[in-house]
């Protein structure tokens, strides 16, 4: 899976967990919390997504390192290499 | 028509879920209704099988106004009805999810017109039909996005329909403020008590599942603050009829802030019975119910104490306001790292700020100062939640 298409799954699942965020209004650089105003339940739903759909089971104390759209791909794609 | 709380006046049927020959029983999810918190599921107050759809879909009718009739009822008030076997299949998985599956590994979205509450009310605004509109949320659920993009390709503005939802939203917070304010004489007693203890063994816990397994810790305190209010019966039920009437059951409300402003507080029922697991699958259905706008009405009546916390990065205190008919709120800050006296020494240890607002006509600070320390004893022993 290359960076665009973890990409695209990501913000698909973010898409899933807060249906009212416009999609195309996501920046590589919002924060989860401070910007797209997830609170820590649509975090866990975020994570336990990804997982069901990665197959890569990210630990709380990583969750800083999918905090933006960017840190999460690069996150990933080193997990998933 | 049913109230779906003290200050609602009317509702507007969005959609019917049973039609004339269905056998619906008592509880059961008969149709939609729009109100100022959004679209909510109303279910049927008693089992029969429906003979008449009386109210008609955008109809909007007052409190108390007859819905339907059930076979062999004359006519007088008759509640929603509910729905045939095949539907009663999907409402059960539509609503049953997380909390009869037990594990929850997956989160299942409701099937059928589900709507995001911002969807409904713009929709509601443009005098769209959502039924015409194709959902892209998950499980085809239509979102604010989804209407707008309709209504772009239609004359109406898109932009007055959104600011127009919300604020009908905000209407309905302001309603149950200003009365909670003019009838609830509050007073208000906190206490910082150490987390670290929690957090810890929280983390410890987590460390070692899978995501859909892992608790958070506003879990813990739901469950924990139910505990308290068992020993604390002061504070859990209603202030109804110039009285209070304690609660038998201790039916948690969980305060959910909505995108683009607004809350809700659904109950989950019988917190106190109910093990961590059920909790945190209980709050999550709910979340992703609110989020997707498909609430029960006797969720948003059922509570007996609410719960409301400003999350893990917000700030560190807040005084509520009662949410009436309930006679107490419990506020939870974002928790903090803060020197803390160990025995002889000074460490740095999480602290959390808690907030109990109460009604004076109901109770004093004695029992205020009992729950929070009853609630502080349940946090330093989190195995036993």
């Amino acid at each position: 899976m290359n960076k665009s298409e973890i990409k695209e799954t990501f913000l698909d699942e973010i898409h899933k967990v807060a249906p009212d965020i416009d999609r195309e209004s996501i920046s590589d650089e919002d924060h989860l919390q401070d910007d797209l105003e997830l609170d820590s339940m649509d975090i866990l739903n975020l994570v336990t997504a990804l997982h069901e759909r990665l197959g890569v089971s990210i630990p709380e104390t990583d969750y800083t390192k999918i905090e933006t759209p960017a840190k999460a791909v690069s996150y990933l794609s080193s997990r998933l290499s | 028509m049913p109230s779906l709380g003290a200050d609602m006046e009317a509702g507007t049927l969005v959609e019917w879920l049973v039609k004339p020959g269905d056998v619906v029983g008592r509880g059961d999810v008969v149709a939609v209704v729009e109100t100022q918190k959004g679209a909510i599921e109303i279910e049927s107050f008693q089992s029969g099988t429906v003979s008449e759809l009386i109210a008609r879909v955008g109809q909007t009718l007052p409190v108390g106004e007859v819905l339907a009739r059930f076979e062999g009822e004359e006519a007088q008030t008759a509640a929603p009805p509910l729905m045939s076997p095949d539907q009663q299949g999907k409402a059960a998985e539509a609503h049953g999810v997380p909390l009869t599956k037990g594990g929850a590994d997956t989160l299942e979205w409701p099937k059928g017109s589900a709507a995001s509450p911002a969807a409904r009310m713009a929709a509601r605004k443009a005098g769209v039909d959502l039924s015409t509109i194709k959902g892209s949320g998950p499980g085809g659920a239509i979102v604010l996005a989804d209407v707008e993009a309709y209504a772009a390709a239609e004359p109406a503005s898109v932009a007055r329909t959104v600011v127009g939802g919300m604020s009908e939203m905000r209407k309905a917070v302001a309603a149950a403020m200003v009365r909670s304010k003019r009838e609830i004489p509050h007073f208000y007693v906190s206490h910082d008590i150490e987390t670290q203890i929690v957090s810890d063994w929280l983390a410890d816990r987590n460390s070692n599942l899978p995501p859909s397994e892992r608790l958070l810790l506003g879990a813990l305190i739901v469950k924990a603050a139910a505990l308290a209010a068992r020993s604390v019966k002061a504070l859990n039920g209603h202030f109804e009829g110039g009285a209070f009437v304690p609660s038998e059951e201790i039916n948690i409300g969980v305060a959910i802030a909505l995108r683009g402003g607004g809350l809700v507080a659904p109950a989950l029922d019988r917190v106190d019975e109910m093990s961590l697991g059920d909790v945190m699958n209980g709050m999550r259905d709910l979340v992703t119910r609110a989020r997707a706008g498909r609430l029960r009405g006797s969720e948003l009546t059922r509570g007996t104490l609410t719960v409301s916390s400003l999350g893990e990065n917000g700030a560190t205190k807040m005084t509520g306001v009662i949410f009436p008919p309930q006679v107490a709120l419990l506020t939870v800050g974002a928790p903090q790292l803060r020197p803390w006296v160990v025995e002889e020494a000074v460490l740095p240890r999480e602290v959390t700020s808690f907030v109990l607002s109460a009604d004076h006509r109901v109770c004093d600070g004695r029992q205020a100062s009992r729950f929070l320390t009853e609630l502080a004893n349940r946090l330093t022993r989190p195995e036993e939640l």
